[in-house]
């Protein structure tokens, strides 16, 4: 859970945070490019939750297994669910949907490194 | 001018659950998933530890969903849920807030509202005023009819 696939992830979602932010202050609807770079970071985050289900089977768990799944689903459902109430709101508030999925993503990947560094063996 | 600049303006009397509202419903959707999920785990595993904080937790999570509910459903009615709603998150973040800091012991454990919803980088504090702005600007106009 703590591997460059988590730190990539953080990263990415800020920068794209970031941008998005901009464009909504910007008044700018959410582009294709836009909606396509979201799509490839809930790939992204897709691949982190698949690496961290099958770290669930490979011994030591996380103490609170039942908080660590919820949130598992929770993260892989987010981008999502972001991308398609932004591609229903074609306007300033579509980018601001998806600057606040990029901005509450970090925080998802951290309490999941953070459920995950407390385990039974 | 469907391709205009202008056609992608907002025009003042849209639905409820356009524009800024479909971020407040994105926005009160995961807070209504976080807080209730929260207070089910908390309930199912160590309720015994803080029943006041964990049964203030899932009435939060309940408050939460309702507000979303009603953001979802929009028109008068989905309004009206709403402004129910969002009037009990902000009186529930405010005692909660001032109850936790005061009496600490009451509340051994954390809930969405403790401490104005600190651990949720206050969100929940500055939520209920930007959602009951939101319907405030919704309200019913006398001189228009429907929403």
């Amino acid at each position: 859970m703590n591997g460059p696939l988590s730190v990539a992830t953080i990263v990415v979602a800020l920068v794209l945070a970031a941008w998005f932010l901009l464009r909504a202050a910007l008044n700018r609807a959410p582009s294709r490019a836009d909606l396509l770079a979201t799509a490839l970071l809930g790939v992204l985050v897709a691949v982190l939750v698949v690496v961290a289900v099958i770290g669930l089977f490979d011994g030591s768990r996380p103490q609170e297994t039942a908080t660590f799944a919820g949130y598992l689903i929770t993260t892989i459902a987010f981008a999502p669910v972001a991308l398609y109430l932004a591609r229903l709101e074609p306007t300033r508030w579509g980018s601001l949907i998806l600057g606040v999925a990029c901005l509450v993503l970090p925080v998802l990947v951290l309490r999941l490194q953070q459920i995950a560094s407390v385990t039974v063996a | 001018m469907p391709d205009s600049p202008a056609a992608r303006t907002r025009p003042a009397d849209a639905a409820l659950n356009t524009g800024l509202g479909r971020v407040l419903l994105f926005v009160y959707g995961v807070f209504a998933l976080s807080a209730s999920a929260r207070a089910l785990v908390q309930i199912a595993t160590h309720f015994s530890e803080a029943p006041l904080a964990y049964l203030l937790s899932a009435f939060a999570g309940l408050v939460y969903i309702a507000a979303t509910v009603g953001l979802a459903i929009g028109g008068e009615r989905g309004r009206r849920i709403a402004l129910a709603s969002c009037s009990v998150e902000l009186l529930g973040v405010l005692i909660v807030g001032t109850l936790s800091i005061a009496d600490a012991i009451a509340f051994p454990d954390d809930t969405v509202w403790s401490r104005y919803g600190s651990g949720y980088g206050y969100v929940p504090l500055v939520l209920p005023f930007v959602g009951l702005w939101w319907l405030w600007r919704h309200r019913p106009r006398p001189d228009r009819d429907g929403g």
